[in-house]
């Protein structure tokens, strides 16, 4: 009878590569990294072993490249203190980089023997249980023969083996897809692969990881986004790894509107991710401010807004003819506004931006004004990937969203934003202009309110020194949310008896 | 220099300093006793009794597995590898020395 068993595993402490990985890397095993000029390979097999050194755990790390002196001055932009833990013994390095002065001649048969006893005492005089040797096709520029190279390769990782290290070792590839490393051997000398790939998309560099092969043992497969954020290091984004499993709520809290709560039949649920969708005008910034207006009156909750669209001083004016004073809310710790530019950061970026402000800041509620724009920070799987991220960032904190949405037309009409996330918002709120002999009008409608019932109504909505002021239902109107309203009493004087109860409007 | 001392294997030293010419410091790194490290050892001293004056030179020869530090120190990654300290400017040569046009050329000698 066949018994499995799984291969232990040693956390990385990489955020997200233990989630991707199951786990971390296979102990006592060698790992190849492989990637492009420029990919992360260096980062990543020293994070490898920074983290274990925060963990007390002793890392030898083999460069054929930089040299040390390099290695510790670049590395520390991300916070670790290489000189640090070589005082304390935890780190050593084994210097095979090239000395560009004095190249060698070469005069007979020769292997890597020195190398090898190298890092064995390395790994003895430190105690090692981590090792990184970055990056194996930089021993070319020492060592011209590649077939020698070969044979020594089965040799190193017999020995990284034998001494009993979980080991990275890093190669370069010259193109994105195709062979994994330069000699076509390191992937049959190593159990596991991982592929760092660098890609230029819609003009905008997105760096993915995949686990090509961990043998015997389970891991996510396909490429997944990653970023290297100063002081952190690389930050997996496993935007499709989340679960369904976040709890749902019952609390209601206020949308900032009562006549919308009403609408609403007791307001939006504490972890709830509600999209507006309008036309550019029709009041989806009003909405958010409306939104961020509720928090005024509870003294537990606080918002903070991604505007993608406005400035922080374009917000703060705004709102401020809706009479709500966010430079007050700012003091008093209510509100937090993160102005950008979408085209400045990739997804990753702006979820990890997003992330650290929501971690920083512990809002109850946030808004992001407008998802449209973010549209435009890459591709679109990466944008619909990006939207399940920030929904599960939300809902697993319980904390509520308010996105928007701007529709291409004026008219009635949906956009691709709201395809890519109607299905995974719980409340769908429509603004929608209503044109009817000579005005242009607005009016609000809840779509859909996943766990409550709620009105069916397109409300008429005006927009005032208070903010938004729901009014009366357009009646003997039809085709308004296919933007080809269609009035069934067509003599000019039925303006009148649109609303059973005009209230002076013309 | 203190660390002479750790030599486990001073194969030859010689005793007189030459009073012509340059003075070669010669220093034969080699891991363990393989057929690759007798054959660097075995050559280089023929080429040395061969093609300088005796006394003009010194071989010590360092078993970087008994001494990796020493191999750490002057960046060693293969084996075997011959470092000629003197004369400068310092020269390299790797190999089991075989190749004995090769030696000279990198030695400088004839």
């Amino acid at each position: 009878m066949l018994e499995f068993t799984e291969i232990p595993k040693v956390p990385t402490r990489i955020p997200g590569l233990d989630m991707i990985s199951e786990g971390g890397l296979p102990i006592g095993r060698t790992t190849l990294v492989s990637g492009s000029a420029g990919s992360g390979k260096t980062i990543l097999a020293a994070q490898f072993l920074a983290h274990g050194c925060e963990d007390g755990e002793s890392a030898v790390f083999v460069t054929f490249e930089e040299t040390p002196a390099d290695l510790r001055r670049n590395l520390q932009s991300f916070g670790w203190d290489i000189q640090a833990w070589e005082d304390q013994g935890l780190w050593a390095f084994v210097d095979a980089s090239a000395d560009i002065d004095s190249p060698p001649t070469f005069s007979g048969d020769y292997d890597l023997g020195a190398l090898f006893a190298r890092i064995e005492s390395a790994v003895r005089t430190v105690g090692a249980s981590r090792v990184a040797l970055d990056s194996i096709g930089a021993i070319l520029n020492q060592i011209p023969d590649g077939r020698l190279i070969r044979a020594e390769l089965f040799r190193l990782t017999a020995l990284l083996k034998r001494i009993g290290v979980t080991a990275l070792l890093t190669s370069e590839r010259s193109t994105e897809h195709g062979d994994i490393g330069k000699f076509g051997i390191e992937e049959f000398v190593t159990d596991n692969v991982i592929v760092l790939r660098n890609l230029l998309e819609q003009e905008r560099r997105h760096r993915t990881i995949e686990i090509l092969k961990f043998r015997g043992t389970h891991h996510l497969k396909g490429e997944t986004p990653f970023s290297v954020v100063p002081r952190r290091g690389i930050v997996v984004i496993p935007l499709s790894g989340y679960d369904l499993s976040q709890v749902s709520s019952n609390l209601r809290i206020s949308s900032g509107n009562s006549e919308l709560d009403d609408m609403c039949h007791g307001g939006f649920f504490r972890d709830m991710v509600a999209l507006v969708s309008g036309a550019t005008g029709a009041g989806k910034t009003l909405m958010v401010t409306e939104y961020v207006r509720a928090v005024q009156d509870s003294p537990d909750e606080k918002a903070l807004v991604f505007a993608y669209e406005e400035s922080r001083d374009q917000l703060t004016r705004n709102a401020a003819g809706w009479g709500v004073d966010y430079e007050q809310m700012e003091r008093d710790g209510k509100l937090r506004i993160v102005a950008s530019y979408p085209e400045s950061l990739g997804y990753e970026d702006h979820l990890i931006k997003m992330k650290a402000e929501i971690d920083d800041f512990q809002p109850t509620r946030i808004a992001i004004d407008s998802m449209s724009a973010l549209e435009r920070a890459g591709s679109q799987r990466s944008f619909r990937e990006f939207v399940i991220a920030i929904t599960s960032t939300v809902k697993a904190k319980e904390i509520s969203a308010l996105l928007t949405s701007t529709t291409p037309t004026l008219m009635g009409g949906s956009s691709v934003t709201e395809s890519h996330i109607s299905s995974i918002t719980d409340g769908i709120i429509l603004l929608r202009y209503v044109e009817g002999f000579g005005d242009i009008r607005r009016g609000i409608t809840v779509l859909k309110l996943r766990g409550s019932q709620h009105d069916n109504e397109i409300r008429e909505f005006d927009i005032g020194e208070n903010g938004m002021r729901i009014g009366k239902t357009f009646r003997k109107v039809t085709g308004i949310l296919t933007g080809v309203p269609v009035h069934f009493e067509s003599e000019i004087e039925s303006i009148e008896q649109l609303f059973p109860d005009p209230e002076g409007k013309a | 220099m203190s660390w002479v001392r750790l030599f486990t294997v001073p194969v030859l030293v010689s005793a007189r300093v030459g009073y012509l010419g340059l003075v070669f410091t010669l220093k034969l790194y080699v891991t363990g006793e393989t057929l690759a490290s007798r054959t660097a050892i075995r050559n280089l001293h023929e080429i040395c009794e061969t093609y300088l004056d005796e006394g003009r030179y010194t071989i010590e020869v360092i078993n970087v597995i008994d001494h990796p530090q020493l191999a750490e120190n002057e960046k060693i990654v293969a084996t075997p590898t011959l470092i000629r300290e003197l004369p400068h400017p310092m020269q390299r040569i790797i190999g089991d020395l075989s190749d004995r046009d090769r030696v000279l050329l990198g030695l400088d000698i004839a």
